[in-house]
Protein backbone atom coordinates (compact mmCIF):
# COMPACT_ATOMS: atom_id res chain seq x y z
CA UNK A 1 0.00 0.00 0.00
CA UNK A 2 2.92 2.23 0.83
CA UNK A 3 4.30 1.72 -2.68
CA UNK A 4 0.96 2.81 -4.13
CA UNK A 5 0.97 6.11 -2.28
CA UNK A 6 4.63 6.59 -3.05
CA UNK A 7 3.80 5.92 -6.72
CA UNK A 8 1.04 8.48 -6.70
CA UNK A 9 3.37 10.99 -5.09
CA UNK A 10 6.09 10.18 -7.62
CA UNK A 11 3.64 10.56 -10.50
CA UNK A 12 2.50 13.89 -9.17
CA UNK A 13 6.09 15.02 -8.68
CA UNK A 14 7.14 13.91 -12.19
CA UNK A 15 4.23 15.78 -13.70
CA UNK A 16 4.56 18.85 -11.53
CA UNK A 17 8.26 19.27 -12.34
CA UNK A 18 7.75 18.25 -15.98
CA UNK A 19 10.57 15.79 -15.64
CA UNK A 20 12.61 15.89 -18.87
CA UNK A 21 12.92 12.10 -19.15
CA UNK A 22 9.22 11.64 -18.52
CA UNK A 23 8.28 14.19 -21.16
CA UNK A 24 10.63 12.57 -23.67
CA UNK A 25 9.33 9.07 -22.97
CA UNK A 26 5.72 10.20 -22.99
CA UNK A 27 6.08 12.04 -26.28
CA UNK A 28 7.79 9.03 -27.83
CA UNK A 29 5.02 6.75 -26.56
CA UNK A 30 2.43 9.03 -28.10
CA UNK A 31 4.30 9.41 -31.36
CA UNK A 32 4.84 5.67 -31.82
CA UNK A 33 1.30 4.74 -30.78
CA UNK A 34 -0.54 7.42 -32.73
CA UNK A 35 1.53 6.78 -35.86
CA UNK A 36 0.83 3.07 -35.58
CA UNK A 37 -2.84 3.77 -34.98
CA UNK A 38 -3.18 6.04 -38.01
CA UNK A 39 -1.48 3.46 -40.25
CA UNK A 40 -3.52 0.62 -38.73
CA UNK A 41 -6.79 2.53 -39.22
CA UNK A 42 -5.85 3.33 -42.83
CA UNK A 43 -5.55 -0.43 -43.41
CA UNK A 44 -8.21 -1.81 -41.07
CA UNK A 45 -11.18 0.50 -41.66
CA UNK A 46 -11.39 0.11 -45.46
CA UNK A 47 -10.75 -3.61 -44.98
CA UNK A 48 -13.65 -3.80 -42.50
CA UNK A 49 -15.95 -1.92 -44.89
CA UNK A 50 -14.85 -4.11 -47.79
CA UNK A 51 -15.62 -7.26 -45.79
CA UNK A 52 -19.04 -5.84 -44.92
CA UNK A 53 -19.94 -4.91 -48.49
CA UNK A 54 -18.30 -7.49 -50.68
CA UNK A 55 -19.32 -11.12 -50.93
CA UNK A 56 -16.53 -13.46 -51.98
CA UNK A 57 -15.69 -17.10 -51.46
CA UNK A 58 -13.25 -16.81 -48.56
CA UNK A 59 -15.05 -13.95 -46.82
CA UNK A 60 -16.20 -15.89 -43.78
CA UNK A 61 -12.79 -17.48 -43.41
CA UNK A 62 -11.14 -14.06 -43.65
CA UNK A 63 -13.40 -12.67 -40.92
CA UNK A 64 -12.75 -15.70 -38.72
CA UNK A 65 -9.00 -15.33 -39.16
CA UNK A 66 -9.22 -11.61 -38.42
CA UNK A 67 -11.15 -12.30 -35.24
CA UNK A 68 -8.67 -14.97 -34.22
CA UNK A 69 -5.77 -12.59 -34.83
CA UNK A 70 -7.21 -10.20 -32.24
CA UNK A 71 -5.66 -12.48 -29.67
CA UNK A 72 -2.27 -12.48 -31.36
CA UNK A 73 0.45 -12.76 -28.67
CA UNK A 74 2.40 -9.50 -28.93
CA UNK A 75 5.68 -11.06 -27.98
CA UNK A 76 5.39 -13.49 -30.89
CA UNK A 77 4.63 -10.59 -33.23
CA UNK A 78 7.71 -8.87 -31.86
CA UNK A 79 9.76 -11.98 -32.47
CA UNK A 80 8.56 -12.33 -36.08
CA UNK A 81 9.18 -8.65 -36.80
CA UNK A 82 12.59 -9.02 -35.17
CA UNK A 83 13.47 -11.90 -37.48
CA UNK A 84 12.35 -9.93 -40.53
CA UNK A 85 14.21 -6.77 -39.54
CA UNK A 86 17.37 -8.34 -38.14
CA UNK A 87 20.53 -8.12 -40.22
CA UNK A 88 20.10 -11.66 -41.49
CA UNK A 89 16.41 -11.10 -42.22
CA UNK A 90 14.84 -10.09 -45.53
CA UNK A 91 14.49 -6.43 -44.48
CA UNK A 92 17.75 -6.23 -42.50
CA UNK A 93 19.23 -3.96 -45.12
CA UNK A 94 16.96 -1.10 -44.01
CA UNK A 95 18.51 -1.06 -40.52
CA UNK A 96 15.17 -0.63 -38.80
CA UNK A 97 15.69 -2.93 -35.83
CA UNK A 98 15.80 -1.09 -32.48
CA UNK A 99 14.25 2.04 -33.94
CA UNK A 100 10.81 3.58 -33.31
CA UNK A 101 9.89 2.50 -36.88
CA UNK A 102 10.28 -1.14 -35.90
CA UNK A 103 8.05 -0.50 -32.89
CA UNK A 104 5.45 1.10 -35.13
CA UNK A 105 5.52 -1.87 -37.50
CA UNK A 106 4.97 -4.30 -34.63
CA UNK A 107 2.13 -2.21 -33.21
CA UNK A 108 0.44 -1.95 -36.61
CA UNK A 109 0.47 -5.74 -36.93
CA UNK A 110 -1.03 -6.09 -33.46
CA UNK A 111 -3.66 -3.38 -33.83
CA UNK A 112 -4.96 -4.01 -37.39
CA UNK A 113 -6.94 -7.19 -36.57
CA UNK A 114 -8.49 -5.59 -33.50
CA UNK A 115 -9.58 -2.39 -35.25
CA UNK A 116 -10.75 -4.31 -38.32
CA UNK A 117 -12.82 -6.78 -36.28
CA UNK A 118 -14.50 -4.18 -34.08
CA UNK A 119 -15.13 -1.91 -37.09
CA UNK A 120 -16.49 -4.82 -39.12
CA UNK A 121 -19.08 -5.60 -36.46
CA UNK A 122 -20.44 -2.06 -36.62
CA UNK A 123 -20.24 -1.70 -40.38
CA UNK A 124 -21.95 -5.03 -40.95
CA UNK A 125 -25.01 -3.74 -39.08
CA UNK A 126 -24.92 -0.46 -40.95
CA UNK A 127 -24.60 -2.31 -44.24
CA UNK A 128 -27.68 -4.41 -43.46
CA UNK A 129 -29.56 -1.08 -43.13
CA UNK A 130 -28.06 0.47 -46.25
CA UNK A 131 -27.86 -2.61 -48.49
CA UNK A 132 -31.05 -2.20 -50.51
CA UNK A 133 -30.84 1.60 -50.59
CA UNK A 134 -27.31 1.81 -51.97
CA UNK A 135 -27.89 -0.97 -54.49
CA UNK A 136 -31.08 0.79 -55.55
CA UNK A 137 -29.09 4.00 -56.05
CA UNK A 138 -26.54 2.18 -58.22
CA UNK A 139 -23.70 3.06 -55.89
CA UNK A 140 -20.40 1.52 -56.95
CA UNK A 141 -18.45 -0.70 -54.58
CA UNK A 142 -16.13 2.19 -53.78
CA UNK A 143 -19.07 4.53 -53.12
CA UNK A 144 -20.68 1.98 -50.82
CA UNK A 145 -17.49 1.60 -48.81
CA UNK A 146 -17.12 5.38 -48.65
CA UNK A 147 -20.71 5.82 -47.43
CA UNK A 148 -20.26 3.16 -44.75
CA UNK A 149 -17.01 4.67 -43.51
CA UNK A 150 -18.46 8.17 -43.38
CA UNK A 151 -21.84 7.33 -41.87
CA UNK A 152 -20.33 4.84 -39.46
CA UNK A 153 -17.60 7.19 -38.32
CA UNK A 154 -18.75 7.39 -34.69
CA UNK A 155 -18.66 3.62 -34.33
CA UNK A 156 -15.31 3.56 -36.10
CA UNK A 157 -13.99 6.00 -33.55
CA UNK A 158 -14.71 3.41 -30.89
CA UNK A 159 -12.80 0.83 -32.91
CA UNK A 160 -9.88 3.23 -33.23
CA UNK A 161 -9.94 3.92 -29.50
CA UNK A 162 -9.86 0.19 -28.78
CA UNK A 163 -6.80 0.04 -31.03
CA UNK A 164 -5.22 2.96 -29.22
CA UNK A 165 -5.80 1.27 -25.87
CA UNK A 166 -4.14 -1.89 -27.10
CA UNK A 167 -1.20 -0.06 -28.66
CA UNK A 168 -0.41 2.36 -25.83
CA UNK A 169 -0.34 -0.47 -23.30
CA UNK A 170 1.72 -2.80 -25.46
CA UNK A 171 5.07 -3.89 -24.03
CA UNK A 172 6.10 -7.36 -25.25
CA UNK A 173 6.55 -6.69 -28.94
CA UNK A 174 8.09 -3.25 -28.68
CA UNK A 175 10.51 -4.45 -26.04
CA UNK A 176 11.74 -7.12 -28.47
CA UNK A 177 11.98 -4.94 -31.59
CA UNK A 178 12.74 -1.63 -29.85
CA UNK A 179 15.20 -2.83 -27.27
CA UNK A 180 14.17 -0.23 -24.65
CA UNK A 181 17.17 1.96 -25.51
CA UNK A 182 17.36 5.16 -23.45
CA UNK A 183 16.74 8.31 -25.52
CA UNK A 184 16.00 6.17 -28.56
CA UNK A 185 13.25 3.57 -28.16
CA UNK A 186 12.26 3.77 -24.51
CA UNK A 187 8.52 4.32 -24.06
CA UNK A 188 6.28 4.38 -20.99
CA UNK A 189 5.53 0.66 -20.91
CA UNK A 190 9.10 -0.49 -21.42
CA UNK A 191 10.29 2.08 -18.85
CA UNK A 192 7.79 0.67 -16.36
CA UNK A 193 9.09 -2.85 -17.02
CA UNK A 194 12.65 -1.63 -16.53
CA UNK A 195 11.92 0.22 -13.29
CA UNK A 196 10.02 -2.79 -11.93
CA UNK A 197 12.98 -4.99 -12.78
CA UNK A 198 15.24 -2.60 -10.87
CA UNK A 199 12.94 -2.76 -7.86
CA UNK A 200 12.02 0.94 -8.24
CA UNK A 201 8.33 0.34 -7.64
CA UNK A 202 7.48 3.93 -6.82
CA UNK A 203 8.96 5.14 -10.08
CA UNK A 204 7.29 2.26 -12.00
CA UNK A 205 3.94 3.09 -10.43
CA UNK A 206 4.47 6.78 -11.13
CA UNK A 207 5.04 6.02 -14.79
CA UNK A 208 2.04 3.68 -14.69
CA UNK A 209 -0.23 6.44 -13.41
CA UNK A 210 1.07 8.76 -16.11
CA UNK A 211 0.31 6.07 -18.70
CA UNK A 212 -3.23 5.62 -17.41
CA UNK A 213 -3.79 9.38 -17.32
CA UNK A 214 -2.48 9.65 -20.87
CA UNK A 215 -4.76 6.90 -22.16
CA UNK A 216 -7.80 8.42 -20.46
CA UNK A 217 -6.92 11.92 -21.68
CA UNK A 218 -6.54 10.81 -25.30
CA UNK A 219 -9.84 8.89 -25.13
CA UNK A 220 -11.67 11.86 -23.66
CA UNK A 221 -10.14 14.23 -26.19
CA UNK A 222 -11.17 12.05 -29.13
CA UNK A 223 -14.68 11.66 -27.70
CA UNK A 224 -14.91 15.39 -27.24
CA UNK A 225 -13.57 16.15 -30.71
CA UNK A 226 -15.89 13.57 -32.26
CA UNK A 227 -18.87 14.77 -30.20
CA UNK A 228 -19.79 11.12 -29.75
CA UNK A 229 -22.24 11.80 -26.98
CA UNK A 230 -23.95 14.81 -28.57
CA UNK A 231 -27.67 14.28 -28.77
CA UNK A 232 -29.08 13.40 -32.15
CA UNK A 233 -25.74 13.28 -33.91
CA UNK A 234 -23.95 10.36 -35.41
CA UNK B 1 -34.28 7.99 -73.79
CA UNK B 2 -37.27 5.65 -73.91
CA UNK B 3 -37.29 2.93 -71.26
CA UNK B 4 -40.67 1.40 -72.00
CA UNK B 5 -42.14 -1.03 -72.69
CA UNK B 6 -40.80 -3.18 -69.89
CA UNK B 7 -41.24 -6.80 -70.90
CA UNK B 8 -41.02 -9.54 -68.28
CA UNK B 9 -41.21 -13.17 -69.34
CA UNK B 10 -41.27 -16.19 -67.06
CA UNK B 11 -39.42 -14.32 -64.32
CA UNK B 12 -38.99 -16.18 -61.02
CA UNK B 13 -37.42 -15.32 -57.70
CA UNK B 14 -36.33 -18.19 -55.51
CA UNK B 15 -34.70 -18.24 -52.12
CA UNK B 16 -33.11 -21.41 -50.81
CA UNK B 17 -34.97 -23.33 -53.46
CA UNK B 18 -38.37 -21.95 -52.52
CA UNK B 19 -40.30 -20.08 -55.19
CA UNK B 20 -41.19 -16.64 -53.84
CA UNK B 21 -42.42 -14.96 -56.99
CA UNK B 22 -43.20 -16.17 -60.46
CA UNK B 23 -43.36 -17.13 -63.10
CA UNK B 24 -44.24 -13.53 -63.98
CA UNK B 25 -45.24 -12.41 -67.47
CA UNK B 26 -45.90 -8.71 -67.74
CA UNK B 27 -45.64 -5.89 -70.24
CA UNK B 28 -45.71 -2.36 -68.86
CA UNK B 29 -46.11 0.77 -70.94
CA UNK B 30 -44.66 4.11 -69.97
CA UNK B 31 -47.73 6.03 -68.89
CA UNK B 32 -49.51 6.56 -65.56
CA UNK B 33 -49.44 4.76 -62.27
CA UNK B 34 -49.47 1.00 -61.87
CA UNK B 35 -50.62 -0.09 -58.43
CA UNK B 36 -49.69 -3.52 -57.11
CA UNK B 37 -52.25 -4.95 -54.71
CA UNK B 38 -52.71 -8.28 -53.01
CA UNK B 39 -52.91 -9.88 -49.59
CA UNK B 40 -50.06 -10.01 -47.08
CA UNK B 41 -47.28 -12.32 -48.20
CA UNK B 42 -48.50 -12.39 -51.79
CA UNK B 43 -45.09 -11.24 -53.07
CA UNK B 44 -45.77 -7.56 -53.81
CA UNK B 45 -42.51 -6.32 -52.32
CA UNK B 46 -40.45 -9.05 -53.95
CA UNK B 47 -42.11 -8.36 -57.29
CA UNK B 48 -41.26 -4.65 -57.05
CA UNK B 49 -37.70 -5.41 -56.00
CA UNK B 50 -37.35 -7.87 -58.85
CA UNK B 51 -38.56 -5.33 -61.39
CA UNK B 52 -36.17 -2.76 -59.93
CA UNK B 53 -33.28 -5.23 -59.92
CA UNK B 54 -32.53 -5.34 -56.19
CA UNK B 55 -33.64 -8.96 -56.03
CA UNK B 56 -32.09 -11.32 -58.54
CA UNK B 57 -34.23 -13.43 -60.85
CA UNK B 58 -33.41 -17.11 -61.10
CA UNK B 59 -35.29 -17.76 -64.33
CA UNK B 60 -36.89 -15.77 -67.09
CA UNK B 61 -36.07 -12.40 -68.55
CA UNK B 62 -36.70 -8.76 -67.83
CA UNK B 63 -36.06 -6.35 -70.69
CA UNK B 64 -36.32 -2.59 -70.76
CA UNK B 65 -36.49 -0.81 -74.09
CA UNK B 66 -33.00 0.54 -73.42
CA UNK B 67 -29.82 -1.14 -72.14
CA UNK B 68 -30.13 -2.33 -68.53
CA UNK B 69 -27.32 -0.09 -67.25
CA UNK B 70 -29.09 2.95 -68.69
CA UNK B 71 -32.44 1.84 -67.33
CA UNK B 72 -30.99 1.44 -63.83
CA UNK B 73 -29.80 5.05 -63.85
CA UNK B 74 -33.33 6.29 -64.40
CA UNK B 75 -35.09 4.37 -61.64
CA UNK B 76 -35.56 4.96 -57.94
CA UNK B 77 -37.10 2.98 -55.12
CA UNK B 78 -38.90 4.09 -51.97
CA UNK B 79 -38.99 1.42 -49.29
CA UNK B 80 -41.84 0.68 -46.92
CA UNK B 81 -39.56 1.48 -43.99
CA UNK B 82 -37.52 4.40 -45.28
CA UNK B 83 -33.79 3.98 -44.81
CA UNK B 84 -32.36 7.11 -43.21
CA UNK B 85 -28.70 7.61 -43.87
CA UNK B 86 -26.90 8.92 -40.81
CA UNK B 87 -26.72 12.41 -42.20
CA UNK B 88 -28.73 15.60 -42.20
CA UNK B 89 -31.90 15.97 -44.25
CA UNK B 90 -30.20 17.94 -47.00
CA UNK B 91 -27.24 15.56 -47.16
CA UNK B 92 -29.63 12.61 -47.48
CA UNK B 93 -31.46 14.20 -50.39
CA UNK B 94 -28.24 15.35 -52.06
CA UNK B 95 -26.60 11.94 -51.76
CA UNK B 96 -27.95 10.35 -55.00
CA UNK B 97 -26.76 13.40 -56.91
CA UNK B 98 -23.31 13.20 -55.35
CA UNK B 99 -23.14 9.56 -56.48
CA UNK B 100 -23.52 10.67 -60.08
CA UNK B 101 -20.74 13.23 -59.77
CA UNK B 102 -22.82 16.38 -59.27
CA UNK B 103 -20.75 18.96 -57.40
CA UNK B 104 -21.51 19.45 -53.73
CA UNK B 105 -22.79 22.99 -54.03
CA UNK B 106 -25.14 22.20 -56.92
CA UNK B 107 -26.29 18.97 -55.28
CA UNK B 108 -27.16 20.84 -52.09
CA UNK B 109 -29.04 23.52 -54.02
CA UNK B 110 -31.12 20.94 -55.86
CA UNK B 111 -31.65 18.98 -52.66
CA UNK B 112 -32.85 22.13 -50.88
CA UNK B 113 -35.29 22.74 -53.73
CA UNK B 114 -36.71 19.22 -53.42
CA UNK B 115 -36.85 19.47 -49.65
CA UNK B 116 -38.91 22.61 -50.09
CA UNK B 117 -41.25 20.86 -52.54
CA UNK B 118 -41.97 18.02 -50.12
CA UNK B 119 -42.32 20.31 -47.12
CA UNK B 120 -38.99 19.68 -45.40
CA UNK B 121 -37.50 23.06 -46.24
CA UNK B 122 -37.44 24.24 -42.65
CA UNK B 123 -35.48 21.29 -41.26
CA UNK B 124 -32.67 20.92 -43.77
CA UNK B 125 -29.93 20.59 -41.16
CA UNK B 126 -31.78 18.22 -38.84
CA UNK B 127 -30.40 14.70 -38.47
CA UNK B 128 -32.53 12.41 -40.63
CA UNK B 129 -32.64 9.73 -37.96
CA UNK B 130 -34.54 12.15 -35.69
CA UNK B 131 -37.45 12.67 -38.11
CA UNK B 132 -41.01 11.46 -37.59
CA UNK B 133 -42.50 8.69 -39.75
CA UNK B 134 -44.18 11.10 -42.15
CA UNK B 135 -41.07 13.26 -42.47
CA UNK B 136 -38.94 10.20 -43.12
CA UNK B 137 -41.22 9.11 -45.93
CA UNK B 138 -41.17 12.58 -47.44
CA UNK B 139 -37.40 12.62 -47.24
CA UNK B 140 -37.26 9.21 -48.92
CA UNK B 141 -39.50 10.53 -51.68
CA UNK B 142 -37.42 13.67 -52.18
CA UNK B 143 -34.26 11.55 -52.25
CA UNK B 144 -35.82 9.29 -54.86
CA UNK B 145 -37.18 12.13 -56.98
CA UNK B 146 -34.12 14.38 -56.86
CA UNK B 147 -32.55 12.54 -59.81
CA UNK B 148 -35.85 12.93 -61.66
CA UNK B 149 -36.25 9.23 -62.41
CA UNK B 150 -38.40 7.99 -65.25
CA UNK B 151 -39.64 5.14 -63.08
CA UNK B 152 -40.34 5.33 -59.37
CA UNK B 153 -41.01 2.12 -57.45
CA UNK B 154 -42.77 2.56 -54.12
CA UNK B 155 -43.36 -0.19 -51.61
CA UNK B 156 -46.35 0.79 -49.49
CA UNK B 157 -45.05 4.31 -48.93
CA UNK B 158 -48.00 5.32 -46.73
CA UNK B 159 -48.10 2.29 -44.46
CA UNK B 160 -48.17 3.43 -40.83
CA UNK B 161 -48.76 7.08 -41.76
CA UNK B 162 -51.66 9.16 -40.52
CA UNK B 163 -54.27 10.65 -42.86
CA UNK B 164 -52.61 14.02 -43.22
CA UNK B 165 -49.18 12.57 -44.01
CA UNK B 166 -50.80 10.14 -46.46
CA UNK B 167 -52.53 12.99 -48.27
CA UNK B 168 -49.27 14.96 -48.49
CA UNK B 169 -47.42 11.94 -49.86
CA UNK B 170 -50.17 11.32 -52.42
CA UNK B 171 -49.99 14.94 -53.56
CA UNK B 172 -46.26 14.59 -54.12
CA UNK B 173 -46.82 11.36 -56.04
CA UNK B 174 -49.56 12.91 -58.16
CA UNK B 175 -47.25 15.81 -59.06
CA UNK B 176 -44.44 13.38 -59.90
CA UNK B 177 -46.76 11.35 -62.13
CA UNK B 178 -48.01 14.53 -63.81
CA UNK B 179 -44.44 15.51 -64.61
CA UNK B 180 -43.89 12.22 -66.42
CA UNK B 181 -42.55 9.84 -63.78
CA UNK B 182 -43.97 6.35 -64.15
CA UNK B 183 -45.13 5.14 -60.72
CA UNK B 184 -45.16 1.45 -59.85
CA UNK B 185 -46.41 1.18 -56.32
CA UNK B 186 -47.72 -1.43 -53.93
CA UNK B 187 -50.35 -0.61 -51.36
CA UNK B 188 -52.71 -2.21 -48.90
CA UNK B 189 -55.00 0.76 -48.94
CA UNK B 190 -57.77 0.16 -51.48
CA UNK B 191 -58.88 3.78 -51.25
CA UNK B 192 -55.41 4.88 -52.17
CA UNK B 193 -55.30 2.36 -55.00
CA UNK B 194 -58.56 3.76 -56.41
CA UNK B 195 -57.28 7.33 -56.09
CA UNK B 196 -53.91 6.79 -57.72
CA UNK B 197 -54.17 3.80 -60.04
CA UNK B 198 -54.29 3.93 -63.81
CA UNK B 199 -53.48 0.22 -63.94
CA UNK B 200 -53.82 -2.48 -61.31
CA UNK B 201 -51.58 -5.51 -60.85
CA UNK B 202 -53.26 -8.01 -58.55
CA UNK B 203 -50.74 -10.40 -57.03
CA UNK B 204 -51.52 -13.65 -55.28
CA UNK B 205 -49.11 -16.38 -54.15
CA UNK B 206 -46.26 -14.78 -56.03
CA UNK B 207 -48.06 -14.65 -59.36
CA UNK B 208 -49.90 -11.94 -61.22
CA UNK B 209 -53.55 -12.94 -61.18
CA UNK B 210 -54.92 -9.89 -62.91
CA UNK B 211 -53.43 -6.95 -64.71
CA UNK B 212 -55.36 -4.23 -66.47
CA UNK B 213 -56.84 -0.75 -66.40
CA UNK B 214 -57.86 0.33 -62.90
CA UNK B 215 -61.42 1.30 -63.91
CA UNK B 216 -62.11 -2.12 -65.33
CA UNK B 217 -60.50 -3.94 -62.43
CA UNK B 218 -62.44 -2.10 -59.76
CA UNK B 219 -65.69 -2.24 -61.76
CA UNK B 220 -65.50 -5.96 -62.44
CA UNK B 221 -62.53 -8.09 -61.47
CA UNK B 222 -62.08 -11.15 -63.66
CA UNK B 223 -61.11 -13.71 -61.04
CA UNK B 224 -62.94 -14.93 -57.96
CA UNK B 225 -59.86 -14.24 -55.82
CA UNK B 226 -59.68 -10.60 -56.92
CA UNK B 227 -63.41 -10.21 -56.27
CA UNK B 228 -63.02 -11.70 -52.81
CA UNK B 229 -60.03 -9.45 -52.11
CA UNK B 230 -61.93 -6.35 -53.11
CA UNK B 231 -64.85 -7.46 -50.93
CA UNK B 232 -62.49 -7.59 -47.97
CA UNK B 233 -62.59 -11.37 -47.65
CA UNK B 234 -59.51 -13.31 -46.57
CA UNK B 235 -57.71 -14.50 -49.67
CA UNK B 236 -54.90 -17.07 -49.46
Amino acid sequence: MGDLWAGLGQAFWLLATLDADLVEITLRSLRVTLTALVIACAIALPLAAFLAVRRFRLRRATIAVLNALMGLPPVVVGLVVYVFLSRAGPFGVFGLLFTPTAMIIAQVIIVVPLVASVAHQSLRELWSDYHDLLISMNATQFQRIKALLWDGRRALLTAALAGFGRAIGEVGAIMVVGGNIDHATRVLTTAIALETGKGEFAMALGLGFVLIALAVAVNLMIHWLGRTESEGRW
Amino acid sequence: MEMFPLVVQGACVRRRGKLLVGPVDLTLGGQGSAIVIGPNGAGKTTLLKMLHGIVRMRDGSLDWACPLAEAQKHQAFVFQTPVMMRRTVIENIAYPLRLTGVRRREARARAADWAERVGLGSILERQATNLSGGERQKLALARALVREPQVLFLDEPCAALDGRATREIEEILTRAAASGTRLIMSTHNMGQARRLADEVIFVLRGRIHEFGPADEFFAGPQTAQARAFLNGDIVE
